[in-house]
């Protein structure tokens, strides 16, 4: 592996720069249960970094985990060059981490408008009173950060559901609405959790291309966990293989799809 | 202000370039382009328009276009790409839309054809497209775009951002201006304004060479014709390289000054026709078809109140809103009622439905459902119907205000004449006749005679009584059958079509002794239909074979060989048998044409194992088709289709002794 502060180029020309997260020796366990066993990687920044294993492998207690939902037993998760103390969540997205969630957590009731519009939370200074009384400084800041927020609605190609309930909108848009609201906290690391699931495979190709415009064009650092496994390999720039709560492999997805333990873990051998 | 006040120095106004000289110094200030961005409508002002294209054609300048070179432009409705067709203009150069849907291949034919030097393109979408057939393409040097989302990883040497052509144009102005000044100077009447490809339902697309004469003789007409003034807003959403919207949006625009409003993307159309309101519109029938179909799919859901409300007016709409649009008498009581109506129905569903502000509005390119066209204008909306064609810089016939029916398409335009053959092909002559084919001289020799009659292709007759042409059918479609009755396929299919579960229809019967057809669904309303009655269906090919649609469609047949029956000349047309086919009849797989009309020979040919099971008597057929999707790459369908009889009504002796 190279070194870690070293900056390399992909051949399709992005900048991948150093490391923004890294993981080290991470064990969560629930009661008697490990859900994961001294896992260590990185995340560098400007890359897309796949999670992937089989059901029960315990990637979404990974993800928990960077995102600060879950505080592990042992190991420490260091963020942008510091060791990151236990944090509630919201501190977390206050650091610049934004995700999505497998089951989608939209505010149902409200448009799509004002789902994205709550990705701006962290950046409004302004408290209740103001912006319902929305004068001066309050006007100012909803106009600068509806700005920001009808650019993601046109970089993802939601226009025309922009005063739509999600509530009424089929699953694959409101995928799409969750992500929208993600990069409109325009988040230094972005957490994808199983973004494709359910999708058919049109839906697939839109949200994949989605990813990589978002990552291509706002130069986000991406960590996704998938099921698909074409879809990973086409996307990721490296991939953490996990299996039973342990890492089985990890680095480039060639690397990773002719590596044994890999193999066998999907096409299944007897754990003994 | 008038138009006609306007035009003191007409005279002089023999270019759109000229034209736009004259609207920045008499409409300054008026908006002459808003574009939805980010939420937001975006204006411009003529004399910032001026400005704009004014850079534009500096850095075209500057970039190497010569006169008389060739500029292709392709991508949806957006100013920026409207002012490209005049800048194009400025330079002595000619436009050249092209279809924004158009797959790579069908590019290279045109862009190869007329040996576009620079292509104009909206996004990375369009640059992918261009960049893929480049080397199929010697002539192409440049490539400028709109939309820079996406672009940082291309080799720069032959593209170009628009605003970087603009930003180099204004550095530099004063190297150029002198030589753009003498360009615009050297335009007359007779210099080509635009190049437009026919969609072509046979073979591949023709040039068509416009000359500023053809678009500002016809803008003049047709504005006068309807009163148009600098006072009116359109919606420009159809495709920029369909002579409507070049005539809609560029030519009576700039010839009346008004402001063209593009939506924001395809899919807010009508959320931005709603907030827009325009006041002079244009759609093809299927726009007023599916608008009506959501209306009525909505009432179903709404109120049994204001259900009952809906219904009730509209009954008295469909009563006497004609004829008062029309200027007929009607009784006071009816007067007040529809005011009433107008109050609680009409008015708030004319909003909702954009026509809040409507003043003129057209439909034409197919037939309308009468049911349709009677609704839209019994809510007072003046929805009219025009004939026309790209060889005659649109205009052929009008329906003029107050004799407006579904079934004619009016009286000849302001100067054009009009004359039927003895074969019932209709040939018109006007100063909207075309110049020529590009690079086509045998073609243009055989569709327009010295002296200037253009065969249109469609037969037809005028009526007696009202002077209004009616059309019947393309000419070359009209054929006979075996027993020598005449064969019109597009009056039956038209027929079929007003259903709403009907997409599309295809009729076969040339020389063979009875008519079949093919029938696609519209999955919209069947699928709507299906959902209320709890039909679970998990494709179109599903829906499309499930007995209940299949019972259903042979009703609307039979309805329709009933009425097909009672035509003297054309009652042998009844359908006696059809299926239901699997998949969409789709441009994508050369079925149709990029305007969505059936392209016969070609339908014929890929589906001729089906034909033959519809006149063979089985009643099965199993058949595997290729598709093509939208991104090029080709699949397969296979399908075992079941061939439904129709009941027909007996033809009576005069029928046939009628030839």
């Amino acid at each position: 592996m190279k070194d870690m502060d070293d900056s390399s180029v992909t051949e399709d020309g992005r900048t991948i720069g150093g490391v923004v997260m890294e993981m080290k020796n991470i064990t969560l366990r629930f009661g008697g249960v490990v859900a994961i066993k001294d896992i260590s990687f990185d995340i560098r920044e400007g890359e897309i970094r796949a999670i992937i294993g089989p059901n029960g492998a315990g990637k979404s207690s990974m993800l928990n985990v960077i995102s600060g939902f879950y505080v592990p037993q042992e190991g420490d998760v260091w963020f942008r060059g510091s060791k990151r103390p236990a944090m509630r969540p919201y501190e977390v997205a206050r650091q610049g981490i934004a995700r999505t969630f497998q089951n989608i957590a939209l505010f149902d009731g409200m448009s799509v408008l004002d789902n994205v519009m709550t990705g701006r939370l962290n950046y409004m200074k302004t408290n209740i009173f103001q912006q319902a009384l929305w004068r001066g400084r309050a006007e100012a800041e909803e106009t600068e950060n509806r700005e920001v927020v009808e650019r993601i609605i046109d970089f993802l190609e939601i226009q025309a559901i922009r005063k739509t309930p999600v509530a009424r909108l089929p699953y694959g848009l409101k995928k799409r609405v969750e992500l929208a609201r993600a990069l409109a906290a325009e988040p230094k690391l972005l957490l994808l959790d199983e973004p494709m699931a359910g999708m058919n495979v049109e839906e697939k190709e839109d949200m994949s291309r989605f990813i990589l415009d978002a990552n291509d064009e706002f130069g986000t650092t991406i960590a996704l966990i998938e099921h698909d496994m074409g879809v990973v390999m086409d996307l990721s720039d490296r991939v953490v293989v996990m299996d039973y709560g342990k890492k089985i492999g990890d680095g480039t997805p060639d690397e990773v799809r002719n590596n044994q333990a890999v193999i066998d873990a999907y096409l299944g051998v007897s754990h003994d | 202000m008038t138009v006609a006040q306007t035009q003191s120095s007409a005279a002089e106004m023999v270019s759109l370039p000229a034209l736009l000289e004259r609207n920045a110094a008499q409409f300054g200030d008026r908006e002459a382009y808003r574009e939805k961005e980010f939420g937001i409508w975006q204006c411009w002002t003529w004399s910032q328009v001026q400005q704009e294209i004014e850079a534009l054609a500096l850095g075209l300048i500057n970039l190497g276009v010569n006169e008389g070179d060739f500029i292709a432009i392709i991508g949806r409705n957006r100013p920026y790409l409207y002012w490209s067709m005049v800048a194009a203009q400025s330079v002595g150069a000619v436009p050249v839309p092209l279809y924004q849907d158009a797959v790579a291949e069908e590019m290279s034919y045109v862009l190869g054809h007329c040996g576009a030097r620079f292509v104009i393109v909206g996004d990375q979408e369009q640059v992918d497209k261009v960049i893929e057939v480049q080397d199929q393409l010697p002539n192409l040097e440049q490539v400028i775009y709109l939309d820079p989302r996406g672009m940082r990883k291309y080799d720069y040497h032959t593209l170009h951002q628009y605003s970087h052509v603009q930003d180099q144009g204004r550095a530099a102005r004063d190297e150029w201006t002198p030589d753009l000044q003498a360009r615009k100077a050297k335009l007359t009447y007779d210099s080509t304004c635009v190049m437009l490809y026919t969609s072509g339902t046979t073979g591949k697309p023709k040039g068509v060479v416009l000359s500023n004469r053809n678009v500002i003789e016809s803008a003049k007409n047709s504005a006068d014709f309807d009163k148009l003034t600098v006072g009116e807003n359109i919606l420009s959403y159809l495709p920029m390289a369909w002579v409507g919207d070049f005539i809609f949006s560029i030519g009576q625009a700039y010839w009346c000054g008004f402001c063209v409003n593009c939506p924001e993307s395809a899919d807010t159309m009508m959320t931005d026709l709603r907030e827009i309101g325009p006041t002079y519109f244009f759609a093809p029938p299927r726009v007023f078809e599916g608008q009506l179909t959501s209306v009525m799919i909505r009432m179903e859901d709404a109120g049994s109140l204001k259900r009952k409300m809906f219904h009730h007016f509209l009954a008295h709409a469909k009563k006497v809103g004609g004829r008062l649009l029309d200027g007929k008498p009607v009784g006071l009581m009816d007067r007040l009622k529809y005011k009433l109506g107008d109050f609680l129905v009409y008015g708030p569903l004319k909003d909702t439905l954009g026509y809040g502000r409507i003043r003129v509005g057209y439909t034409a390119g197919e037939a309308i459902g009468p049911e349709i066209f009677d609704f839209y204008r019994s809510l007072g909306i003046n929805l009219k119907q025009l004939y026309g064609q790209t060889e005659a810089t649109v205009f052929i016939t009008v329906q003029p205000d107050g004799e407006v029916r579904a079934d004619t398409v009016g009286v000849p335009a302001p100067d054009v004449e009009i004359k039927i053959d003895d074969r019932g092909e209709i040939h018109y002559r006007s100063p909207g006749t075309f110049v020529e084919y590009y690079n086509n001289p045998e073609s243009t020799a055989s569709t327009k005679d010295p002296e200037g009659w253009v065969a249109t292709g469609d037969a037809g007759f005028f009526e007696d009584d009202s002077g209004h042409l009616r059309i019947i059918d393309r000419a070359k479609d009209v054929g006979k059958l075996a027993d020598g009755a005449m064969f019109a396929p597009k009056y039956v299919e038209n027929k079929l079509k007003f259903y709403p579960d009907i997409l599309e229809a295809v009729l076969f019967g040339n020389e063979r002794d009875r008519c079949v057809a093919f029938i696609n669904i519209d999955l919209t309303a069947v699928g709507n239909w299906a959902e209320r009655n709890n039909i679970a269906y998990a494709s179109y090919q599903e829906l499309a074979g499930h007995p209940k649609v299949l019972q259903s469609i042979k009703e609307h047949v039979q309805t329709v060989n009933a009425s097909v029956a009672e035509d003297r000349m054309l009652s042998g047309c009844q359908v006696h048998r059809f299926v239901v086919l699997h998949k969409e009849l789709d441009a994508d797989d050369g079925e149709m044409t990029r305007t969505r009309k059936v392209r016969r020979v070609i339908v014929e040919d890929k589906y001729a194992d089906i034909i033959n099971a519809l006149y063979d008597g089985s009643t099965q057929i199993s058949t595997s088709t290729e598709v093509t999707y939208e991104d090029g790459r080709k699949g397969e369908i296979s399908a075992t289709l079941d061939i439904i009889d129709a009941d027909v009504v007996p033809v009576r002796m005069q029928a046939v002794a009628a030839e």
